[in-house]
């Protein structure tokens, strides 16, 4: 866990009363924090971990995620049967599609190119969503405060479960494309976006650190996710709003008149993490892309806390 | 059973467990839920804490266990602060509020796991055997692997119970623990307060079956409207509420005559039954009055007030929902 966590000031919910009784209380209640052992720490981190996984809503939306891998393979190799090539090469279909039958590893870059606009950040938003609000609705958040977790703990905890399993989601996408690509089409060597020729094993190391920018590009919506779950004592309101904004989000840069507000929609540069197949890698829009993550954390996080360590719980 | 040296550091109003001045909270819709509530619990004590649906029972143990942010007044837990000791005071702490909260695709024994790593205290090394002693305690040990959704309504308030008692507590605040459970569950789960106050922890007990309250209960307070209506030992609250002389007779008239004579008050008739304020004398002699007048008695006796009556009487409502 982090620094933050042992701010005393976490469970200082706004109290004007008994100033100075409070200041000892945060005194001790530091010396407190300080004796417990990071072991002890992270038990609540890996046991939300494990609960999440256990859930069947995250293996059916982790299903869904592997699930489209396939279909985007057979269906290129049905289109493709008679040797011609997927989106006749005019770039019609998702990034890099014309390029499967050439190299499995394609699909790769394809399957996250397709699942990045709305399967994958879909899929945080109900992870995020549900994270809080879920809690208070089922009342188990009561019980979990009063062991205590601490209400900055178990924030934090949330918000790291639903960064991993953007990783764990972004990884599922990928293995799974690796999987059906090895088995659809031919591996081996394969041409940048800028034309020179790369190694087979280097190819794998690009399509890793893309599915590491991709598991970052969801930084924001599950911030954002997590700040509406503070907001409500309804898991599937909190899920409804956040893929609501998604959806809005994704209309409103579509947009062009809207150019002015583009550049600050958590979406706007996801899809530059087909900059790593160019030679050099062209790092500008990643950049961007990785900042404005950032931000969203930053500003949504600090909302969040804000909004659950003085929220009366009454559920 | 106080901590003195955490007496000490912060020397509170007395030495209860549980010490609220003042405590208020109104709602954002400008409802008063909690009106100046003065309430002690001596440590040590079982105390029974009673109130009509709706009379803000649930809001103070809210308040008291850092969930509620009070509007004004002071709450001390343990002799500690609350909210702002929450992390310190609630690992000493097992609660039970508004009834067991549980992960249905989880196993009664994962709930409980889960529950305990939420504990930045408890030690991750004797979680298992903490765990498997809590379940043995409730009687759920056969359950244990069972999922929490199919666990009937009694066997989810003992899991309920079960997590509150994961740990050694110096303070449990348990909301109507035996609610859903059986007659002979009820008796376990008295027997099992009993228990655990006999090793020194206070108990601290919502409930609305009142003889519960006068069986196992040493103190009680009476909530309404959101006000403290009356705290203090149970046998003093039932008897706050003198007990009535019960004469049971064929000759009613005479015998209204006759405790007159002996200095009773408030004699009131009813076919058979002639009750009254009991004289400041032997009531041997009120008897042996009662006999040498001729009166036929077929039974003589002094009706202690239950606490119920007690109940009624104070809030004036019986169990109605405030309005």
């Amino acid at each position: 866990m982090s620094r933050a966590d042992l701010d005393p000031a976490q469970e200082g919910t706004g109290g004007t009363a008994q100033e100075s009784a409070g200041r000892t209380a945060r005194t001790t209640q530091e010396s407190t924090e300080q004796r417990i052992p990071l072991a002890r720490r992270g038990s609540l981190l890996l046991n939300e971990l494990r609960t999440t996984l256990r859930r069947w809503r995250t293996l059916a939306l982790l299903g869904v995620l592997a699930a489209v891998p396939v279909l985007v393979g057979i269906a290129v190799r049905i289109e493709t049967g008679d040797g011609g090539s997927a989106g006749g090469g005019t770039g019609e279909g998702p990034a890099f599609i014309s390029q499967i039958t050439n190299n499995g590893l394609f699909l790769v870059f394809t399957a996250l190119a397709a699942t990045l606009p709305f399967f994958l950040p879909m899929a945080v938003g109900v992870i995020a969503g549900d994270a809080i609000a879920g809690e208070a609705g089922a009342g188990t958040l009561r019980y979990l405060l009063v062991a205590p977790a601490g209400r900055t703990r178990l924030l934090l905890t949330k918000y790291a479960t639903t960064m991993a399993f953007c990783l764990l989601a972004t990884l599922v996408v990928a293995v799974s494309a690796l999987t059906v690509g090895a088995l659809l089409f031919p591996l081996g060597e394969l041409t940048t976006i800028s034309g020179t020729r790369i190694s087979f094993t280097e190819g794998l190391g690009r399509a890793l650190l893309i599915a590491l920018v991709v598991a970052a590009s969801l930084t924001g919506v599950a911030a954002l996710g997590l700040f509406v779950s503070t907001l409500t004592n309804s898991g599937i309101a909190a899920m409804a709003t956040t893929v609501g904004l998604l959806i809005t989000v994704q209309i409103l840069d579509q947009i062009p008149q809207l150019d002015a507000i583009h550049p600050y929609l958590f979406s706007h540069h996801w899809l530059s993490f087909a900059d790593l197949m160019r030679e050099p890698v062209y790092w500008d829009d990643l950049v961007k892309n990785l900042g404005l993550q950032a931000l969203y954390a930053a500003v949504f996080g600090s909302a969040a806390w804000a909004r659950f360590t003085t929220k009366d719980i009454t559920t | 059973m106080t901590d003195t040296s955490a007496a000490e550091r912060e020397p509170g109003p007395g030495d209860g467990a549980i010490v609220t001045r003042g405590l208020t909270k109104r709602y954002r819709g400008g409802q008063l839920a909690v009106d100046g509530l003065d309430l002690t619990v001596p440590a040590g004590s079982v105390f029974g804490f009673l109130g009509p649906n709706g009379s803000g029972k649930t809001t103070t143990i809210r308040m008291l266990m850092g969930l509620i942010e009070p509007t004004s007044g002071t709450a001390r837990v343990l002799g500690r602060p609350m909210p702002r000791a929450t992390l310190a005071v609630l690992p000493q702490v097992g609660a039970l509020i508004e009834g067991p909260a549980l992960y249905g695709f989880l196993s009664g024994r994962d709930n409980l796991l889960r529950y305990d790593a939420a504990d930045p205290i408890a030690d991750p090394r004797t979680r298992r055997a903490r765990v498997a002693a809590a379940l043995d305690r409730v009687g759920l040990t056969a359950a244990a692997g069972k999922k929490a959704k199919a666990y009937s309504l009694g066997m989810k308030q003992r899991l309920g119970l079960a997590a509150a008692l994961l740990q050694p507590r110096r303070l449990l605040v348990l909301d109507e623990p035996t609610n859903g459970l059986d007659p002979q569950g009820m008796r376990e789960i008295r027997s099992l307060i009993r228990e655990l106050a006999s090793d020194g922890t206070t108990v601290f007990l919502s409930s609305h079956l009142l003889d519960e309250i006068e069986q196992v209960c040493t103190h009680a307070a009476v909530m309404a409207q959101g006000r403290l209506v009356t705290q203090g030992a149970v046998a003093d609250l039932a008897a706050g509420t003198r007990g009535r002389l019960v004469v049971t007779t064929p000759d009613p008239a005479d015998a209204a005559r006759v405790l007159k004579e002996q200095g009773a008050a408030d004699v009131v008739v009813t076919e058979d039954r002639v009750t009254a304020e009991p004289p400041e004398r032997d009531l041997a002699e009120v008897n042996a009055a009662l006999v040498t007048a001729g009166v036929r008695v077929r039974g003589f006796g002094v009706e202690r007030a239950s606490l119920e009556e007690a109940f009624v009487a104070l809030t004036g409502e019986g169990f109605d929902v405030a309005g």
